[in-house]
């Protein structure tokens, strides 16, 4: 019974606590990508010219950008996938 | 649900382990070895050239443009390294249009190995350009209090390289799996092409970081009193 418990509030709380890191982790990324897009479109339409610089630094910059979210998936797919409590609570 | 290539396993005797990663690696690396022996061995400088020789030749091209343009200034010396790092991401990252494959750079071992190349390279590159002592002098900048923040950020930056990597690729694999058991038959092929785009991009991305890291590790203290004086003169 008291191990059950144990892996049930385990998994309930790894479960929540992925959801909400990848639901909350996803908004500052977004809004920064949609920025940079936005003002590397406005720029690119201004200057034609630049815009095979403009499109490797938005590149690059959106990759930066990204790796934040990915960090935050990374952390929820352990969570769920390879919790380290998971195995100590069923030992 | 597996989370890496790592966790299908081949072979095993005791502690030694062939899982699909070593493997798809070592079937990369022959193909790519192989690959630019058979073409390099019949090279030629007319007029009448093998189509391998013109995708090489455009390959190697671009990739000397691009060092360039992100600012080494012998990118000749770099290509090698530089041009390995691409052209392995990259086509591990666009083989998983054969069915079966699974690519090594979805598992955090082979990204966290590559981010340690890279993370070994730059002070080598670095020392050999400006000597040991100038080169240790660039963690001391601007003053001796940022030491400590040089070297963590010397650290983070592997270690983002290396998840960075992993994650968009074990994303994609990820996605795909997920679709096969909601809907099976189109969207997993769409998320397939979309993994082909970002696998380029990925492999794009590693390389130009990497030269972005050699070229900040091996500029030379000459060229910033002319950038000062430069500004100056402006203002």
């Amino acid at each position: 019974m008291a191990l059950d418990t144990y892996t049930t509030t385990i998994a309930v709380a790894s479960i929540a606590t992925s959801g909400i890191t990848i639901a909350i982790g996803v908004i500052a990324p977004a809004i920064g990508e949609g920025r940079s897009i936005a003002t590397a479109l406005s720029s690119m339409a201004q200057q034609p010219d630049a815009s095979a610089t403009i499109t490797r630094t938005l590149f690059v910059g959106l990759a930066m950008i990204e790796s934040l979210a990915i960090y935050c998936f990374v952390v929820s797919m352990i969570l769920i996938f390879a919790n380290p409590f998971w195995s100590r609570a069923l030992t | 649900m597996r989370l890496s290539p790592d966790e299908l396993i081949f072979w095993q005797y005791g502690f030694i382990k062939l899982d699909a990663t070593i493997v798809y690696t070592w079937g990369l690396m022959l193909v790519m070895a192989i690959g630019s022996k058979t073409i390099t061995s019949k090279l030629s400088t007319g007029l009448e050239r093998s189509r391998w020789q013109n995708i090489l030749e455009i390959i190697v091209t671009g990739i000397l443009e691009q060092t360039e343009d992100v600012g080494l200034d012998h990118p000749k010396k770099y290509l090698g390294f530089l041009g390995t790092l691409f052209l392995f991401i990259g086509i591990a990252n666009l083989l998983i249009i054969i069915p079966g494959y699974e690519p090594p750079t979805g598992s955090l071992s082979t990204t966290a190995a590559l981010a340690l190349c890279v993370f070994v390279a730059v002070p080598l590159f670095g020392i050999e350009e400006q000597g040991v002592g100038n080169y240790l002098k660039t963690y001391t900048e601007p003053t001796i209090i940022m030491l400590p923040f040089n070297i963590i950020s010397e650290i983070s930056r592997t270690l983002a390289l290396a998840i960075r990597l992993f994650g968009n690729i074990m994303s994609g694999s990820m996605i795909v799996a997920i679709l096969l058991t909601i809907t099976p038959f189109i969207f997993p092929d769409l998320m397939i092409a979309l993994g082909l785009l970002v696998g380029m991009v990925q492999a794009y991305i590693f390389s130009v970081l990497a030269t972005v890291y050699i070229a900040a590790a091996t500029r030379e203290h000459k060229h910033k009193p002319k950038q000062e004086q430069k500004k100056a003169e402006q203002e």
